[in-house]
């Protein structure tokens, strides 16, 4: 069986995947890191979305093989030291997850979308979403807590 | 999906070596929609020979009359490069309609291209830009190189390398989106260029095609109420729940005359 | 039930959720998050076919593929059928067709996705590549697809026993009061509805591991459930004959159910059997596709509503006729959604005299369909909005008025209705002129002129709505046909420290019952939240419940731990009078601490805590030591939400597309313990509302009877950019019968807000002659009704 290395949230890992393994299957079934959620098979609702080198991606829509050598973020990487990240923190300050099943990828597509922009309207966080389902909030509180995240974000 | 053999080659040349040793090879840049179709088991491809390592299909840059895409290029790097928006900024707004935000970080252009997907957004700017479709083999043009849903005149085995993009006088893209899936339920690009007028329309049909009717009415007058005014057929064109032929049509005009409204 | 101390963390305060850090960091734990030592893994064979003979099976090659440990068929199952929780008999007085739901075919398929296999292997992959290799031969017979053609004379029939494809075919009210009333009325306005089919699309895919335990012959079942207890008994007692005792049924984090994860399903019962089978742990996981062609499905109902009025527009009488689809079975709860959920309702918010209403429930070769968010009073509320207004259409009378010259008076209630429920309390003319004022009602026509401008057309719609939830009162569901009771419990243990865990027999999954109900508690007994846990979904914890639907939690579930926190401070005044050397009628119970009235002796909490289980000094001749109640409580009635929402839209008519601008949505939904957590509520409501409204479907071909909708490429979910910001407001009046004035919250949104979109867009198509649309008012739809109102004109 082929192996792939990769780092995720900070840490060198490697292991033995079949071709076929999806990035999504080897993070759950592999590391453990069950945070990533598997919400479709078409790569339509997001709940997968880690961050690749950086970027949001759907990790049902990729191949382990495929994250040869790369830096992969999950949910589980974001807060640090036990302190949440901003955008963790602006969605529980305005109640932006009820079931949480869509919100580790909600969140990791928002820190993503808000990059360099500190100022997005409501508009523009509503389009940015596209990528992700939600089925419990109606989306009003998240776009609430994305802007509120951006602007704690400050840009970075 | 089915188990398969795979390969991440770090040159064109590896990887057309590696598909010539595969029994079923597909190439795979970055899945965003050969995935999907693997997952339903739709295909049984023996081996994938991953473009993404390929360091020569990466990056854009102006060339000559216009500019030069390498096919792993993303959509978001797309739609962000000052380059395009300065050169061709329909083509920019365009790959920032495809998909979705994480979509668009991960889709490429010679993935999307090679697909032909009748309801993908590329093909409408590649044909109504009179674009050349570079290979590891020959340069292809785009009238050339659509060949209905889902078929291209790319050989077996044969790897777009870069698409070039000539500059036009003025350009527009309009999308309507199907509700559920976000493709183009019809898409629309229009282009005033030195060799007349283009209008390329994706969704609409089979694969993309260019609607002479609508270039005849703008190569009078590139206005919005010339597009308006023409009256499409829905003879041929796709129809299924988000959409009737006569739907698609009315829409290829409605959407015709706002891209010519918004060309710049 | 005190109105709540006014602490920061207290009833009426916006507490940050308990629940949200595990969250918000990937430390939820959803059954798919569980693995057990030594687990298989299970794919399950479905039917291609809407309707088939399965012929002959063949696993021969699929039993020798890699990693398989056993392939399961309809001929190896010999244990029960899935039951139905709820029995409707006929107007001739017959009861109605059940007929057998085997979790295994046995030799008729009768819907795309039905059960044919189950495959048990070392990994998923292995099972999915060895079900490949099953042959099985089908001999494909006709389905029957169509809801409207289903009871038919010639329709092909999904069961035998059920001629015509009905399941039963059942009425309510008075049938000679209402014709009487008909025969004269000054005006009749009729409308022909179709309510679509939805599917639920819980993000979270159901998903379930059996365990079996060899040394103690226990079953445990890790399920997505809304109600952990009702599938033990369900399964425990119907299907699997497994005593309670044998039985543990856990639902852990569960990522939305929205009603899809009541109903006991039949891959439940497979894998606990399963796992007896091949003594190991097996696990399913639906994926989205299955999860499209498997949930049960909701809504899907055929109306025909007339409305009896007199020269002034008040209504004399309602009669309406309503066909359900129930699917190819009958799942857990399907009988009473188009019934008692359903024709329940038709009084609405209006003092309509006389009303009957027919229902008759088809079989059809397509999922089953059950609850779904407002379960049957979305249907109702819809059929009545759209009616009234139409109503108002025809006479020309204002359609605020003629809703506002009809309802309920503040002074009739209780109000009883002519179809069977009795209204506790409602102020239906308070939401209604909150929501004119919120929306700016009054300056439309000014909007609508920015509109036109724009080359766009702009409408407002409204709605106002009642709804029956709390459900239930035990005794009157069983009359009606519910095979259970309906009562919940409430169960708090008070730590020797003072720490208090609170047992529920609700089910939260998305709720935030984890803080609302550590809000009760916590301001009850005067300690901070941080000390109260919330403990639920366990069989093996919790003494009894039957979970989390029909917007009860609260009002139900809560009424439970008030009780229980009742007894607590019940004993825990005896304690303290011991302890205070005071007598018990003297002590008084506030923020926390005893004290004897008009002396300044005092005890904390705690303090009676501590004591409770370190009896030192203890009234141990009249009390048992220890601090642990346990309450049931069933309700008297049902609660009564109700409430006004008002939709504005924006229409760009050549290409169809409806955006909805505005949406205001002022509720009574009786006493709010968390006003952020209720908001919460109402948004996701009203976004399913709008979702129904305007984009969801789902689609089978009329022929093969294969899903067209089998996936987010057609099934249109609501995306951010599809919904706008949901303004809300809140007038209570509270429910007379339950201790926390509390009626309920879950529905309201989803039950509102159809019938203000539909009225909104055929606002905006009025000036174009457009009279209805149906469900979903798609682009393409809007497209089409603007041409054909086009051509009619010409």
């Amino acid at each position: 069986m082929p192996t792939v290395t990769m780092t995720v949230n900070g840490k060198a890992v490697t292991g033995e995947v079949e071709g076929r393994t999806l990035l999504v299957h080897f993070l759950r079934d592999k590391l453990h890191l069950t945070g990533t959620h598997v919400g479709c098979d078409t790569a339509q609702c997001g709940a997968c979305t880690v961050h690749l080198n950086g970027k949001a991606i759907k990790s049902c829509n990729m191949l382990a093989l495929q994250a040869e050598g790369a830096e992969i973020t999950t949910i589980e990487g974001l807060a640090q030291n036990g302190t949440l990240h901003p955008m963790q923190e602006a969605f529980r300050d305005n109640h932006g997850l009820q079931c949480g099943f869509c919100t580790p990828g909600m969140v990791m597509a928002a820190v993503s979308l808000v990059k360099g922009k500190s100022n997005l309207s409501d508009d523009e966080i509503r389009h940015g979403l596209d990528g992700n389902i939600c089925r419990c909030t109606g989306y009003h509180n998240i776009v609430k807590a994305v802007k509120a995240g951006a602007q704690a974000m400050g840009g970075k | 999906m089915h188990n398969f053999a795979f390969h991440r080659p770090t040159s064109v040349a590896d990887a057309a070596k590696a598909i010539g040793a595969a029994s079923d090879g597909k190439f795979v840049a970055g899945g965003q929609t050969l995935l999907p179709t693997l997952r339903q088991r739709l295909a049984e491809p023996s081996d994938m020979i991953d473009l993404s390592a390929i360091a020569e299909l990466k990056g854009i840059k102006v060339e000559g009359d216009g500019i030069t895409i390498g096919a792993a290029t993303t959509h978001t790097e797309v739609a962000n490069s000052a380059d395009v928006k300065k050169t061709i900024p329909a083509l920019a707004h365009l790959a920032s309609l495809i998909g979705d935000h994480q979509v668009r970080q991960r889709g490429t252009i010679g993935g999307s291209i090679a697909n032909n997907d009748p309801a993908a957004d590329y093909p409408a700017a590649v044909l109504g830009l009179g674009a050349t479709i570079r290979t590891n083999k020959r340069e292809i043009k785009a009238d050339d190189f659509f060949k209905g849903m889902f078929e291209t005149d790319l050989a077996e085995g044969e790897i777009i390398t870069a698409v070039h993009f000539p500059k036009p006088e003025k350009a527009g893209y309009e999308k309507f989106r199907q509700p559920a899936s976000r493709f183009a339920l019809v898409g629309v690009f229009v282009a005033k260029t030195g060799g007349g007028i283009r209008v390329a329309v994706t969704g609409a049909g089979p694969g993309v095609f260019r609607s002479k009717e609508l270039e005849a009415a703008l190569g009078g007058n590139f206005t919005a109420d010339a597009a308006k005014g023409v009256k499409i057929s829905a003879n041929g064109l796709n129809g299924d729940l988000h959409g009737s032929p006569e739907y698609r049509a009315s829409l290829v005009s409605t959407l015709a005359a706002r891209a010519t409204a918004a060309a710049s | 039930m005190p109105e709540g101390t006014g602490s920061a963390t207290g009833i009426g305060a916006s507490v940050k959720r308990k629940e949200d850090f595990r969250f918000l960091t990937g430390r939820g734990t959803y059954t798919d998050d569980i693995n057990r030592p030594g687990q298989t893994y299970a794919y399950i064979l479905r039917s291609p076919h809407a309707s088939a003979d399965i012929v002959k099976i063949d696993s021969a090659k699929a039993a020798k593929a890699p990693g398989v440990v056993a392939i399961l068929t309809g001929a190896d199952y010999d244990k029960g059928g899935l039951p139905c929780g709820w029995q409707i008999h006929s107007k001739d007085g017959s009861p109605m067709i059940e007929p057998p739901h085997f979790p295994l075919c046995k030799d008729k398929v009768r819907h795309v996705g039905d059960q044919v296999a189950l495959i048990i292997a070392e990994t998923y992959a292995q099972a999915r590549d060895a079900a490949e290799l099953i042959d099985v031969s089908y001999k494909e017979t006709k389905p029957i697809v169509s809801l409207a053609d289903a009871d038919k004379p010639g329709a092909a029939q999904v069961w035998p026993e059920a001629k015509n494809n009905t399941c039963f075919d059942w009425h309510i009210g008075d049938k000679a009061a209402v014709d009487a009333a008909f025969a004269k009325a000054a005006h009749v306005t009729k409308i022909d509805i179709v309510n679509q089919r939805l599917i639920p699309n819980a993000m979270e895919p159901r998903a379930a591991i059996g365990d079996f335990d060899r040394a103690t012959g226990e079953f445990t079942l890790y399920t997505t459930s809304q109600n952990p207890h009702v599938i033990r008994l369900l399964m425990g007692a119907f299907v699997l004959q497994i005593p309670e005792s044998k039985l543990r049924v856990v639902a852990p984090d569960v990522g939305g159910g929205f009603g899809s994860k009541i109903f006991h399903y039949a891959e439940e019962a497979l894998v606990t059997w399963a796992a007896g089978k091949v003594e190991r742990p097996v696990k399913w996981t639906s994926d989205r596709s299955e999860a499209f062609l498997t949930d049960a499905h909701g809504r899907d109902q055929i109306n025909h509503a007339e409305l009896a009025m007199d020269k002034d527009g008040k209504f004399l009488a309602l009669r309406v006729n309503t066909k359900a689809n129930m699917g190819a079975y009958l799942s857990t709860f399907a009988p009473c959604v188009p019934t008692y959920l359903s024709a329940t309702l038709l009084a609405g918010v209006y003092s309509t005299p006389a009303i009957y209403a027919e229902v008759k429930a088809i079989f059809t070769n397509t999922a089953v369909v059950d609850a779904y968010r407002g379960a049957g009073r979305p249907e109702t509320t819809y059929l009545l909005e759209r009616l009234v207004e139409k109503a108002a259409r025809e006479t020309g009378i204002d359609r605020v008025e003629i809703r506002r010259k009809n309802f309920i008076p503040v002074d009739a209630f209780p109000y009883q209705t002519p179809v069977a429920l009795q209204y506790d309390s409602g102020d239906y003319f308070s939401t209604l002129d909150m929501a004119l004022k919120t929306a700016d009602w009054a300056g439309i026509d000014k909007r609508k002129a920015d509109s036109k401008a724009k080359g766009k057309l702009r409408g407002i719609g409204i709605s106002t709505y009642l709804e029956a939830c709390g459900i239930a009162p035990s005794a009157v569901v069983g009359s009606l046909g519910a095979r259970a009771g309906l009562y919940e419990t409430g169960q708090i243990r008070v730590h020797p420290t003072g720490s208090v865990t609170v047992f529920t027999g609700t089910h939260s999954h998305g709720q935030g019952h984890e803080t609302t109900f550590a809000q009760l508690v916590s301001d009850g007994l005067g300690i901070p939240i941080e000390n109260v846990e919330v403990s639920h979904g366990d069989t093996n914890k919790i003494p009894f419940g039957m979970g989390t639907y029909g917007s009860r939690s609260l009002a139900v579930g809560g009424s439970a731990i008030v009780k229980a926190m009742d007894k607590i401070i019940t004993k825990s005044k005896r304690i303290a009078a011991h302890l205070m050397e005071a007598s018990v009628a003297d002590v008084e119970f506030k923020n926390g601490v005893f004290t004897v009235v008009g002396t300044d002796k005092s005890v904390p909490f705690g303090t009676v805590a501590l004591t409770a289980y370190v009896p030192h000094n203890y009234p141990i001749t009249e009390l048992e030591p220890g601090l642990e109640e346990t309450a049931f409580y069933d309700p008297l009635n049902f609660t009564f939400p109700g409430g006004c929402h008002i939709c504005e839209v924006e229409v760009d008519p050549d290409t169809g597309t409806v955006e909805v601008l505005k949406f205001t949505a002022v509720d009574d939904i009786g006493r709010v313990i968390n006003p952020m957590i209720a908001e919460g509520q109402i948004h996701g409501g009203v976004a399913q509302g709008i979702g129904q409204a305007l984009l969801e479907a789902a689609a089978y071909d009329e022929e093969s009877g294969q899903l067209l909708t089998g996936s987010y490429m057609d099934y249109t979910m609501p995306r951010a950019d599809n919904i706008p910001n949901i303004t809300v407001g809140n007038h209570v009046t509270l429910c007379t019968h339950n201790p926390l004035g509390a009626k309920g919250v879950g529905e309201v949104g989803a039950i509102g807000s159809p019938p203000a979109v539909i009225n909104a867009v055929l606002d905006a198509l009025l000036p174009l002659g457009v009279k209805d649309i149906t469900m979903p008012a798609s682009p393409h739809r809007v497209w089409q009704a603007i041409q054909t109102a086009k051509k009619a004109a010409e």
